[in-house]
């Protein structure tokens, strides 16, 4: 089991110079560069160049800048002049992350709830209910749900608040708007799964063991029928980290999301760098930690060695 | 001998989006203490709805029964509520089935597997289970029990599984047991590995066996009495040797000319399979289910569903055949030859 983590991170740290490299190429194959400004004068913006090491050939600001990140040093940013990538991502991820979790949270165990009872009650009213709940949730996108429930539940009901401070019940609901879509995509995957489950022989045998159907539900379906949900839950919860953009606008939080578009519009090169591969390195340890997980529930893909006769 | 199930004019149907499957039509046959009762008959002839009607296992809906009763000890399980009904399962019927590598979930330890119905039903506590357990896979001769309880199904062959099947399905001891063709799935040599073990069960814990199969060849060592279903109705029943050797149906001689096992074959050493498809349970022919791929047929055969004949002690067979008017026809399989052989050098000598 160690061996098979230790060869994933050595993989991950693989994957990672590779994403960190292609992001460099790209980022400098754009046309512009940070000081295109054409309001800057030539000899400000060479100044500039020189400053941030922009005026060397390009392979050799990538070898200064891999020897930076072995080092753990992201650089500093243009676009705040003073303070390191490091910083803004170690000040603004919290809040995003804040939101990410919950929203995961959410979403897994409502998705899941929602999944199970309407493919308990297949092609009865509550599996149409929840279909429909699923639809509006994939199809509503955040910028007109998280809207429609601020006014709602914060304005017109007072339930909540709408904008995020440090209280846990404000986290609510962009939270809320976040798992949203991923709450849709996980009841519908796990209605089919359990829809799935529910035909298998084993289920079958489960019942002439006269065991009722919470117990059937409970012991045998739950457990199989989350098997896929799993397997998303990596990349959903990477989804929901970087996605929060449009909610973190909406309720106001001062988090990553903001950060990862304006400094790409504004060539931030260190930020661009710097967000790219925390978000890289974010996403494929999320990964790993799921796989491992997996490995855990589903004794098939226990990685022991033995087994078999 | 005591009457354990009493099945009177079982009539079971699927309510589908294309119309109503009568899936079983008038089925009645009784189980005996310690007996082992085979039911045979192709694909689709209603074997295993019959049996999964008997611990009510069918989907109700689609599913629904039209008519009949179900009687174990006198009581009609078709008028039990779901919850008496899983009081039922498992614990005085178990059930066995096809596909012993789908039929354990594979999240679960077998041991926890085989321990789930006796803590449902015996309400025993878990330290006892497990040693209940621990007996039952030594005495469906799983090697290294101790070991083995804790592992996965996937850890087991498939013969391996099967047994566990039986492990779980006989845990409790129940009166009954039905085997929904429980060595179809597996190797020759394992398929005869679990039918000896079937047996050697039955006579330690004195079960009744319901055995399932599409292959006379199966029950010819381990049933007492067999029932040749065709089109969801019973077409013959009769003693095991009654059927193989005096069989007054041509649906069941079409099934003895199938058997690829049994030592007699004919001349040329070819086997048959009986031609045509079996009838549209959607709407069942009015007469006999059979008529249309028998080569006997004669006018009534499509006119009218032919009652089921006494053709012998305890040896009933529902075709016109057995009519006094009808042409004589006689048992034209190569068992049957071979027994009349036998019969003849034995009056000769
Ligand atoms: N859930 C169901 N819905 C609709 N029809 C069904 C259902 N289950 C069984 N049937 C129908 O009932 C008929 C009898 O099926 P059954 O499973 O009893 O056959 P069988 O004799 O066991 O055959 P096999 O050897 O293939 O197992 C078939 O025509 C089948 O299509
Ligand atoms: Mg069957």
């Amino acid at each position: 089991m160690l061996k098979y983590i230790l060869k994933r991170l050595l993989m991950a740290l693989a994957t990672l110079w590779v994403i960190s490299t292609l992001t460099f190429v790209l980022m400098h194959a754009l046309p512009n560069d940070p000081f295109t400004d054409p309001k800057l004068k030539p000899e400000v913006r060479q100044a500039l160049r020189v400053k941030y090491g922009l005026d060397k050939p390009l392979s050799e600001q990538y070898v200064i800048y891999m020897k930076n990140l072995l080092k753990g040093d992201l650089g500093t940013s243009i676009k705040y002049p003073g303070r390191s990538v490091s910083d803004i991502i170690a000040e603004s991820f919290p809040k995003s992350f804040a939101l990410g979790w919950r929203a995961l949270i959410i979403a897994v165990i409502f998705g899941m709830l929602l999944g199970i009872i309407a493919a308990l009650n297949h092609q009865k009213t509550l599996d149409y209910l929840s279909i429909f709940i699923a639809i509006i949730g994939v199809s509503i996108p955040s910028i007109i749900l998280g809207p429609i429930l601020a006014y709602f539940f914060g304005v017109k009901l007072g339930w909540f608040p709408v904008t995020v401070d440090k209280s846990e019940i404000s986290l609510f609901l962009p939270s809320l708007t976040l798992a949203m879509s991923s709450l849709a995509t996980i009841s519908r995957l796990m209605r089919t799964t359990t829809l799935e489950v529910l035909g298998q022989d084993y289920i079958s045998t489960a019942k002439a063991k006269g065991l009722s159907k919470t117990q059937i539900v409970l012991k045998h379906v739950l457990r199989n029928a989350v098997m896929p949900i799993i397997t998303i839950l990596g990349p959903l919860f990477a989804a929901l980290i970087t996605g929060s953009i449009v909610v973190e606008k909406i309720f106001a939080v001062a988090g990553l999301g903001e950060y990862f578009v304006s400094t790409i519009t504004e060539q931030d090169y260190p930020m661009i760098m710097g967000i790219t591969i925390f978000y890289a390195a974010l996403i494929i340890l999320s990964i790993l930690v799921v796989d491992i997980m997996y490995g855990f529930i589903d004794p098939r893909l226990r990685i022991s060695g033995k087994g078999g006769e | 001998m005591k009457k354990i199930l009493e099945v009177k004019n079982l009539e079971v149907s699927f309510d589908t989006y294309a119309g109503e499957v009568q899936a079983v039509r008038d089925v009645s046959f009784d189980l005996y203490e310690g007996e082992t009762l085979a039911i045979v008959g192709e694909s689709g002839s209603g074997k295993s709805v019959t049996a999964k009607s008997l611990i009510r296992l069918n989907p109700e809906p689609p599913a629904r029964y039209k008519a009949g009763e179900i009687l174990l000890h006198g009581e009609n399980i078709l008028d039990k509520k779901e919850k008496e009904m899983q009081k039922i399962r498992g614990s005085k019927i178990g059930m066995i089935f096809q596909d012993p590598m789908t039929s354990l979930n594979p999240t679960m330890t077998v041991g926890k597997q085989i321990m789930e119905a006796l803590m449902k039903h015996q309400k025993v506590a878990k330290s006892e289970a497990r040693k209940v357990a621990l007996e039952m896979l030594r005495m469906v001769q799983i090697p290294n029990p101790e070991k083995r309880f804790d592992e996965y199904p996937h850890q087991f062959s498939g013969g391996m599984r099967q047994r566990v099947m039986i492990a779980i399905a006989l845990v409790c001891n129940p009166q009954i047991l039905i085997a929904d063709e429980p060595t179809t799935a597996l190797d020759v040599t394992i398929q005869a590995q679990i039918l000896d073990l079937m047996k050697n069960l039955q006579e330690k814990i004195k079960t009744s066996i319901i055995l399932i199969t599409h292959d006379l060849g199966v029950v010819a060592h381990s049933a007492q009495r067999i029932i040749v279903m065709y089109g969801g109705k019973i077409v013959e029943s009769g003693t095991t040797d009654q059927i193989f050797y005096k069989s007054r149906h041509p649906y069941t001689w079409g099934l003895l000319n199938s058997v690829p096992r049994l030592d007699i074959h004919k001349e040329d050493g070819r086997l048959d399979s009986i031609e045509g498809t079996p009838p549209d349970l959607f709407a069942p022919p009015q007469g006999c289910p059979f008529a249309d791929r028998c080569e006997y047929a004669m006018e009534i055969c499509r006119k009218k569903m032919p009652p089921q004949f006494e053709t012998g002690e305890n040896h009933h067979s529902a075709c016109w055949l057995n009519h006094e008017f009808a042409p004589k026809v006689e048992n034209p399989t190569q068992i049957a030859k071979k027994l009349q052989k036998e019969e003849v050098q034995m009056r000769e000598q």
